[in-house]
């Protein structure tokens, strides 16, 4: 079986890395948005999607027991299907391996303060994902959460190395100029940052949405995101 | 012994033609058959002749039931007067996942009140999927003073109290083992209702529960049961207490760890890697809750000699494994969480040579948006490494025919093939064709295969592959598969060995439920759901075989449920 013959059915393969990094074989899963939603969406499918693959069309009848786990409100959101109950054939207490995890490990650290939830979009994703930044006390830990959400990137490297790169002001520009993404937030004052420059504490303090966006369109906030660190001191 | 020399006598006067042909006295033969453990065995033995079914079952010890229903406990109690070991299953599989209605039954009462008469020497206890109580647990647990091992396996309708009241009052307790149960967990505080004096705990099992337990409790239990082989925590056991358990219990076979999550010291790390290679009698090892690669290599040492490996609540990644497996020469069964995706299965078929089963769980079962998981490139990667590999559970968001032709020609041993392609109907995801030529090849290729499962868009074709290749399949599970009835008529008229028939979301009638008659009368039970059979069908079919314990509930989605060989009465609840 030829990975560059594969169709990834499950998931867009958006990168976030430097360039040439990550690894060669899994590019070519990526496809587009529109085959995870209901077709009368019709979004373009334009970025990252390297194989668009001539059978997709004929997919239609796979996404129908979809189960959709987004905000009511959000408009771009096609209408969540019922679950079949029962299916995948998967005992109780192996659902939510993952999210037990998170959740036991943040409720020993952040004690019981109120949930801070923001919405996340990606730009190319047809629907966002809410993330409750209490679960986290670090970058590097939102940055996982993330990733598992929105299929793998990395912002930089991986690991904490990769968060530190960011901070790092002339990889940032390497990273901004890139066709890779970066995760801004708009902030109390309705300005678009880059993450990563202000405490974590501060961050979630004032973080109202977060926007992983391409690199590329990020480069303007950078100059602002320097600004704002030298108001704040 | 003077009841079986009674028999004895009493027996000898009545097959005179069978001592002719019996050569040997029947101390001999009842000494020769109590060295037959498998209860097949025993049941073919059993219908030899009358000396010899006489014989089986005064030395009968051990009794299994696979269907609570198809026989009544006096029943059993009247032809196996010796038995000290108890195996009961109850409610159809499906009831894992929601499908059965609650109070369907299979409750133990009426069993242990009837062995508390009859068998008061009895010392083992193992449920699959049963209801049990605290007040059954209870009565169990000051009914049998020579009680030794109690197993749950899926069962419900008990709580925390009933294992405190077991704790509390077997005091020859070796064994309890209480997996993945519908438990109500109130609280920890049970362990500690071993006495101080309690010291034959060999297998201690609390891995599926959700409270904290009292640490100091444990090890001190840990500590004086000097015969402990197996041990399996709960995520409340932190890594430090891990290794405090470890220093006095080296001698373990099989742990389960708790969270694998910790902040360490170097010392700790070192320590606790130390503790874990002293182990070296662990052959399996499991538990390993949020274990990531940070903690993982603690472990290398203590994997040389482990043949099961059991990584289902651990999303690692596929690096951390790789480097894992690189440890684990001898592996011989791997459970994992497909977050470790193709390139770890990769790494399972270059590390793994002598593996056997290999179990890939979804880490996100029920998050169909963006998500990874393992593709046939993963499963036939394992193939290719692996040609000893005979049990398979797999569940991916993509297959192909062509891949799975590959797999069984390079594994053609299968013995279990459960292939779960999770968007149920989903076609060859390259040739946009049914995969009825994948489950084709599984039956025409794998001739010892018992068990399988299958899954994606399926036509009639399948199941006439099945019915006529699969020789030697007991189980077969169904789900939104199959055109009309003609594929479950093909099932039911061929496979002779069918024993267990699952079916849901199938457009299978009453013609297919109808045609299987004569089959049901060997096998252990058939669930329907949301398929097309009717009441009406149900009922004919009850009427034709008034031997069979027939249930049929209406409405949306309706089931049946066929048990066989009733030859009790079922107690109907408010079903």
């Amino acid at each position: 079986m030829e990975v560059g013959l594969k169709m990834g059915f499950e998931e867009t393969e958006l990168r976030l890395g430097l360039p040439g990094g990550g690894d060669g074989g899994e590019v070519v899963r990526k496809r587009g948005f529109s085959e995870t939603v209901d077709l009368k969406l019709k979004l373009s499918s334009k970025q990252g999607s390297s194989g668009i693959d001539p059978n997709e069309e004929k997919m239609t009848g796979l996404t129908k027991e979809k189960n959709l786990l987004l905000s009511a409100t959000d408009p771009a959101k096609p209408p969540a299907k019922a679950q079949v109950v029962g299916w995948p054939p998967v005992r109780s207490f192996r659902k939510n391996i993952l999210a037990t995890a998170t959740q036991k490990s943040s409720s020993d650290e952040s004690g019981g303060e109120k949930a801070a939830f923001v919405k996340v979009s990606m730009d190319g994703a047809p629907y966002l994902r809410k993330v409750d930044l209490r679960m986290y006390t670090s970058y590097h830990q939102l940055s996982d959460a993330l990733a598992k959400m929105f299929s793998s990137f990395t912002i930089g490297n991986c690991g904490s190395q990769g968060v530190k790169d960011f901070m790092n002001e002339s990889k940032l520009m390497d990273l901004l100029n890139s066709s890779d993404y970066v995760p801004t937030y708009e902030d109390k004052d309705g300005d678009w940052m880059l993450v990563g420059d202000v405490p974590w504490e501060m961050f979630v303090e004032s973080c109202k949405r977060l926007r992983i966006m391409k690199g590329t369109e990020a480069i303007g906030l950078a100059p602002k995101a320097v600004e704002k660190c030298k108001k704040r001191g | 012994m003077e009841s079986s020399e009674l028999k004895r006598s009493k027996d000898s006067v009545n097959s005179c033609e069978s001592a002719r042909r019996s050569s040997f006295p029947d101390e001999v033969l009842e000494r020769v058959l109590s060295l037959l453990k498998s209860h097949r065995d025993r049941s073919s033995v059993s219908l030899v002749c009358k000396d010899w079914y006489n014989a089986e079952r005064w030395s009968r010890t051990h009794v299994f039931i696979g269907n609570c229903y198809s026989v009544s406990p006096e029943i059993v109690a009247r032809r196996f007067p010796r038995i000290r070991s108890v195996t009961l299953k109850g409610k159809p599989r499906f009831s894992d996942f929601n499908l059965v209605p609650e109070n369907w039954g299979a409750d133990i009462h009426a069993w242990l009140v009837v062995f508390a008469a009859k068998y008061p020497f009895l010392e083992e206890l193992r449920l699959k999927r049963m209801a049990i109580s605290d007040e059954s647990l209870e009565f169990l647990a000051v009914s049998f003073p020579n009680f030794k091992a109690l197993s749950l396996l899926s069962c419900d309708g008990f709580s925390t109290n009933g294992l405190a009241a077991i704790a509390t009052h077997c005091k020859n307790l070796t064994e309890l083992d209480i997996q993945e149960n519908g438990i109500d967990d109130i609280g920890g505080s049970w362990l500690s209702c071993f006495p101080e004096s309690f010291t034959t705990l060999e297998v201690l099992n609390f891995a599926n529960l959700t409270s904290d337990i009292n640490f100091d409790m444990l090890e001190k239990l840990v500590g004086r049961c000097k015969s402990m082989r197996v041990l399996k925590l709960n995520r409340s056991v932190s890594l430090e207490q891990l290794q405090r358990l470890l220093v006095n219990a080296p001698q373990l076979a099989e742990l389960g760890t708790g969270l694998f999550s910790q902040e360490l010291t170097i010392r700790e790390y070192e320590e606790l890697e130390s503790a874990l290679s002293n182990c070296k009698n662990m052959h399996t090892l499991s538990g390993l809750w949020d274990a990531t690669g940070m903690y993982l290599p603690a472990l290398y040492l203590a994997c040389t000699h482990l043949t099961f490996l059991n990584l289902s609540y651990a999303a690692l990644q596929s690096v951390e494994l790789a480097k894992l497996l690189a440890h684990c020469p001898q592996l011989k069964r791997l459970w994992v969480l497909d977050s470790v995706e193709d390139k770890g299965l990769e790494a399972v078929g270059l590390n793994c040579p002598l593996l056997e089963e290999l179990r890939v769980f979804p880490a996100d079962p029920f998050d169909n948006e963006i998500v990874h998981g393992v593709t046939e490139a993963g499963f036939v990667a394992v193939s290719f490494g692996c040609p000893r590999l005979h049990y398979v559970l797999y569940f991916c968001r993509q297959m192909t025919n062509a891949a799975v032709a590959t797999i069984v020609q390079n594994c053609p041993d299968f013995t279990h093939f459960r292939l779960c392609i999770m968007n149920p109907g989903q076609p060859d995801y390259l040739t946009n064709e049914p995969m009825d030529e994948a489950f084709g090849a599984v039956v025409k290729t794998c001739t010892k295969l018992q068990r399988l499962s299958v899954s994606g868009l399926l036509t009639d074709l399948t199941f006439e592959y099945i019915g006529r290749y699969a020789k030697n399949l007991e189980t077969l599970s169904v789900a939104f598969a199959g055109r009309s009835d003609w594929g479950m008529q093909c099932v039911l008229g061929g496979c002779p060995k069918l024993r267990k028939l699952e079916i849901r979301d199938c457009p299978f009638g009453n013609a297919a439920l109808l045609s299987g008659l004569e089959k049901y009368e060997s096998m252990r039970s058939l669930w329907m759901s949301a398929c097309n059979v009717t009441m009406n069908g149900c009922r004919l079919l009850a009427r034709e075989m008034p031997r069979l314990n027939v249930e049929a509930r209406g409405g949306m989605p309706h089931h049946l449920s066929l048990l066989s060989e009733m030859l009790g009465t079922r107690q109907t609840e408010n079903y």
